[in-house]
């Protein structure tokens, strides 16, 4: 019998892989960029379903919005055009199709037979801001802030890398007028 | 009452499609969106077990994945348009010198 809640994780699902197919299928890269978000939003869904709010939250603001703008961004920026197929690309395409099909079905296959079909109740594990909060403060809290570190290295190395060459010192060509 | 499988199939179903992406397409930026692709399908099956095992650790870890995918998205970005004022091509194809 089909409750609320598998109707819902079968139509979230849907929309997940059918946005992951079209990221594959589209040959310009805003229309997969597009096609991620529906992803995005799609597991945002899921994560609802299973009871986790505030990383459904952080799904949609940081993935599905600064993320993808970053991407929507860079894509307008470098003016990117359709992709050109070479003979590379086409036996990768020849093998590659085949064989994540394959390599799906199997692990398909065993998740189904192996891991068992106890049910994972709604709302069991209440994934509400304030527990999360709680545990990353005290419990993960030298990750947290060791990500903060990453995150600082990371804005340095975007800035170095995406200057110009002339303004990242060294052997810079100087212009001269 | 969805069974804790079926939250796996999706899972490995939307790795394999971030994967089989990053194998055939050849657009540089298209590839990098293929690895977001794959690190959603780990987070979604962080998820799943956070909620069969009651164990909120694995949320947390979602929170860590996503933080370093952003790091990773603004540096790879970056990258990107370095190696495109470089050579004046996305296509990967035609990246295959570390030289300039």
């Amino acid at each position: 019998m089909l409750s609320v809640h598998l109707i819902l994780f079968l139509v979230f699902g849907a929309v997940a892989v059918a946005g992951a197919v079209n990221l594959l299928v589209q040959t310009h890269p805003i229309n997969s960029a597009l096609s991620l978000i529906a992803v995005m939003a799609a597991l945002a869904g899921e994560y609802l379903l299973l009871g986790a709010e505030f990383v459904a939250a952080v799904q949609v603001i940081v993935y599905a919005g600064a993320i993808m703008v970053l991407f929507v961004f860079v894509i307008m920026l470098l003016n990117a055009g359709v992709e050109e197929h070479t003979k590379g690309s086409r036996v990768a395409i020849l093998l590659g199709v085949p064989g994540m099909l394959a390599g799906t079905l199997l692990v398909a296959w065993v998740d189904l037979k192996y891991s068992g079909t106890q049910p994972v109740p709604v709302g069991a594990l209440p994934g509400a801001p304030r527990t999360i909060g709680l545990l990353l403060f005290h419990e993960f809290l030298l990750p947290f802030e060791i990500t903060s570190i990453l995150i600082l290295i990371a804005i340095m190395g975007a800035v170095v890398l995406a200057s110009k060459p002339t303004a990242a010192g060294g052997p810079a060509k100087k212009v001269h007028d | 009452m969805v069974p804790l499988s079926y939250y796996l199939v999706l899972s490995g179903i939307l790795f394999a499609c971030g994967v089989l992406g990053f194998l055939i397409k050849r657009n540089i930026i298209t590839i990098f969106m293929s690895i977001e692709l794959m690190l959603n399908g780990v987070n979604l099956s962080f998820v799943a077990f956070a909620a069969h095992w009651h164990a909120l650790a694995g949320q947390v870890f979602v929170f860590f994945v996503m933080v370093v995918a952003a790091a990773e998205a603004a540096v790879g970005l970056a990258i990107i348009i370095s190696v495109y004022r470089t050579r004046e091509t996305l296509n990967i194809d035609q990246v295959n010198l570390l030289k300039l």
